[in-house]
């Protein structure tokens, strides 16, 4: 870890303690523990699943079991931009797997997966609760609704030529 | 003075109501105009979004549909600097100009403030009648004659089950302990279903007071809201609302000058779909996988960190502060026999309007499509209507008259669910849908029970190999038999109405499922590997545009020359028939 990062860990990581010190009943911490370095990192690094085994002496086995168990958590950095693509059941019926494929050919990458390089990851979601626009793709907080597989070029390049 | 309101549910933000908001707010500041801004919630219209509606004293209000940035700024200037309202683009020119009038057969109970007042101000709650019922239970009321009012009103959990609330209450209040919880389920995982949000985003003071009302009446003083990540503008809303609360001493220590204390924490849920099942939910909160344990001892006996514990859905709670107000029989005035009051759907898919509605239990399924949302769109064919998410089933167009309320619902082997309601065409292919909901109960079973985890993982095989045009004699028989056994030998409600939408849509679509598996054909023309691509010959004028199109070199050909395609090199995308302008490629 470069030194900058290794500081900046220890600092967030003193954050988490005062968040956690800070709540009288210890029960159900783990939860927000884990959101909240989430939310820090945009991922869960492995050194903050030790810390957090130590002050809330749950085995780090068992936190590895809480975070794979739901969906929101990640192990892995987050690319750039967040592309979302909603496979709730409004955008599955007006043809969200087309619009997948199409991501999938332009990105090169899988859902729940990064762009070689760094510049996209693309999540998959239910509903992002804009069902008349269906299909819908979020990227970062912009949506964009009533696609059509032609239309995700575009969409993308706009993200792309803010990179140069 | 004037008002504007701005729809700010997550439906309006994703069309662009924030910028619009912004535009409004700069206009009005140019112009020096004496106008008050305000973001409301939804108010059920999501395919009308952005929606400005702007009210002058004494005057009708007007109700602008598709307002973008420029619309907006046209709308000051025009509307309200030149006193020329854009009437083209105004949607209340009914015959009376009631905003009512765009919502035909709706009752609104729970929606009753969503989209009229500004979520974040409690004053704007207070003046439509707000905390009065609070108020009322605890001045008036003891805990039994609330319960008794509960169960009068003949209210049924709004989170799928439909399980009498009141009794539920009276099992709560009976259990003895020193300690008790309130939980509101706010994780609402169909992945269809916006109704919750709705309410959240839009009234969430008014699921406050329900659950003040039903803490009191259980003898609870503690309580959480498990909300869903995803759910960003609701637990905002949310947070800011108890905060609200607490300044006002609506929540805290001796509520409203009786010796009742009450808080209410939020916890986020971390996207699992299973941890809207209570018992996972509980797991959940302590910090846990989400994993369902065995009932009984039921949450009333024994819940939240082993203590008594109700648990009971958003909407079922924000109906709540109406019945204590209007009392129970003005609630079972609407309704059916045995299900009574309103229920708000989320209607989407093939639908005209897309969005929330509130309307009567007992309302059939025609009404619903046709004359609360619009009908089909694209002047397309209605097959069927999908509800109750991936625990429900498929109900077909000819059953169109069948009476919406828990029972009725549950003859047809779908079930009523949160509320989700999507509405399906021709071009829905029922095995792909059933393909759609199964994969998703797969993905997100806990892997508790054999039952659940493996035998749903082998009906998607069976699904995906019918899908492809691998489907053999046996498999729909096999299909049931799957199911049958998943229903009994899984521990909670996602395995056990995990096969619903398998099951449902053999009962009344089985000769799709035949389709597939004994012609290799797909009906709805949606299964990409049972189609075939032709070139119609009297149609191609040989623009060769699919020729440069086709990634395969499957199509060849000149310009101005007959094209032809050769199947054995063909893939199937189906990018020919989308782009050729002469509708020259065939597709069946
Ligand atoms: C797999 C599964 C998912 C569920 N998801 C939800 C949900 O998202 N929201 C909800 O309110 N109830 C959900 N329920 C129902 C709850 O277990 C519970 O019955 C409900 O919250 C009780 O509230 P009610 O009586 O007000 O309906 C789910 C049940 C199962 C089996
Ligand atoms: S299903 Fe995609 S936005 Fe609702």
């Amino acid at each position: 870890m470069e030194q900058n990062e290794k500081i900046k860990f220890e600092k967030e990581i003193k954050n988490f303690k005062v968040d956690l010190f800070e709540k009288k009943d210890m029960q159900g911490s783990l939860i927000p523990l884990l959101q909240s370095a989430q939310d820090s990192y945009g991922y869960i690094p492995e050194q903050a699943i030790y810390y957090i085994s130590e002050m809330t002496s749950v085995p780090a086995a068992d936190i590895y079991g809480v975070i794979t168990f739901y969906a929101q958590f990640r192990l892995k950095p987050l690319g750039k931009n967040l592309i979302r693509i909603c496979e709730g059941t409004a955008c599955h019926v007006n043809g969200a797997k087309r619009i997948l494929s199409a991501l999938e050919d332009e990105l090169g990458c899988g859902v729940d997966d990064t762009t070689d390089d760094g510049f996209f990851t693309l999540l998959s979601v239910a509903c992002i609760g804009c069902c008349s626009l269906s299909p819908v793709i979020m990227v970062n907080d912009d949506t964009h609704g009533s696609l059509a597989p032609d239309k995700i070029k575009r969409v993308l390049k706009t993200y792309k030529n803010r990179k140069n | 003075m004037i008002q504007i309101k701005v729809g700010l549910g997550t439906c309006g933000i994703s069309a662009g109501g924030e910028s619009v908001y912004k535009e409004l707010l700069n206009q009005i500041q140019t112009a020096g105009l004496d106008a008050r801004v305000v973001g409301t919630g939804c108010m059920g219209r999501c395919f009308d979004e952005v929606l400005v509606e702007v009210i002058e004293d004494g005057l009708p209000s007007s109700l602008y549909a598709n307002v973008t940035p420029e619309k907006a700024k046209r709308i000051i200037t025009e509307h309200l600097v030149e006193n020329n309202p854009i009437d083209e683009w105004i949607i209340n020119h009914t015959p009376t100009g009631e905003l009512e009038d765009l919502f035909p057969k709706q009752v609104r109970i729970v929606l009753r403030n969503c989209g009229k007042i500004d979520p974040q101000s409690i004053d704007e709650y207070i003046e439509t009648g707000g905390y009065k019922a609070i108020e009322k239970a605890l001045k008036q009321l003891t805990p039994n004659e609330i319960i008794d009012t509960v169960i009068r009103s003949g209210l049924r959990g709004r989170g799928g089950a439909g399980f009498s609330s009141g009794m539920k209450w009276k099992f709560a209040k009976e259990a003895q302990s020193d300690k008790k919880y309130l939980i509101c389920n706010a994780d609402e995982g169909d992945p269809g279903a916006f109704m919750d949000r709705s309410v959240l985003e839009g009234d969430p003071h008014a699921v406050l007071e329900g659950m003040m009302i039903a803490a009191f009446a259980i003898g609870a003083d503690e309580a959480y809201i498990y909300c869903r990540a995803e759910y960003p503008h609701a637990i905002k809303r949310l947070k800011r609302a108890i905060q609200q609360c607490e300044e006002r001493g609506y929540l805290g220590h001796g509520i409203f000058g009786s010796n009742f204390d009450f808080k209410i924490k939020i916890k986020e849920g971390a996207g699992a779909f299973v941890c809207g099942e209570e018992t996972a939910l509980m797991a959940s909160i302590e910090g846990k996988r989400g994993v369902p344990k065995l009932r009984p001892p039921f949450p009333a006996q024994k819940g939240l960190w082993g203590k008594p514990t109700n648990i009971n859905n958003v909407e079922t709670f924000a109906n709540v502060p109406w019945i204590i107000l209007n009392g129970a029989e003005a609630y079972a005035s609407y309704g059916t026999e045995k299900s009574k009051g309103t229920k708000v759907f989320a209607l989407a898919g093939k639908i005209a309007r897309s969005g929330l509605a509130e309307v009567p239990m007992g309302i059939t399924i025609n009404e619903i499509v046709y004359e609360v949302g619009g009908g089909i769109k694209g002047g397309h064919q209605f097959k069927a209507i999908q509800i109750g998410g991936p625990s429900g089933g498929c109900i077909p167009a000819t059953m169109g008259d069948l009476r919406i309320d828990y029972d009725e619902i549950n003859k047809t082997g779908a079930i009523m669910g949160s509320g989700g309601l999507i509405v399906l065409d021709e071009t829905t292919c029922m095995v792909d849908l059933a393909k759609f909901f199964l994969n998703f109960t797969q993905n997100e079973s806990c892997g508790k029970c054999t039952f659940c985890r493996i035998g749903t993982k082998r009906m998607l095989e069976i699904l995906d190999r019918i899908t492809i045009g691998e489907g053999k004699d046996g498999d729909i028989e096999l299909l049931e038999d799957l199911a049958q056994k998943i229903n009994i030998g899984s521990l909670c409600g996602l395995g056990q109405t995990a096969p619903n939408p398998v099951l449902t849509t053999i009962k009344y679509f089985r000769e799709e499922y035949e389709a597939h598996i004994y012609r290799k054909k797909c009906p709805a023309l949606n299964c990409s590997a049972l189609l075939t691509y032709t070139i119609d010959d009297d149609k191609c004028n040989g623009c060769t545009l699919c020729v440069r199109k086709c990634e395969s070199k499957a199509i060849t050909g000149e310009l101005k020359k007959l094209h032809t395609l050769d199947q054995s090199l063909c893939t199937k995308c189906g990018k020919c028939y989308e782009v050729c302008n002469f509708d020259a490629i065939i597709r069946n």
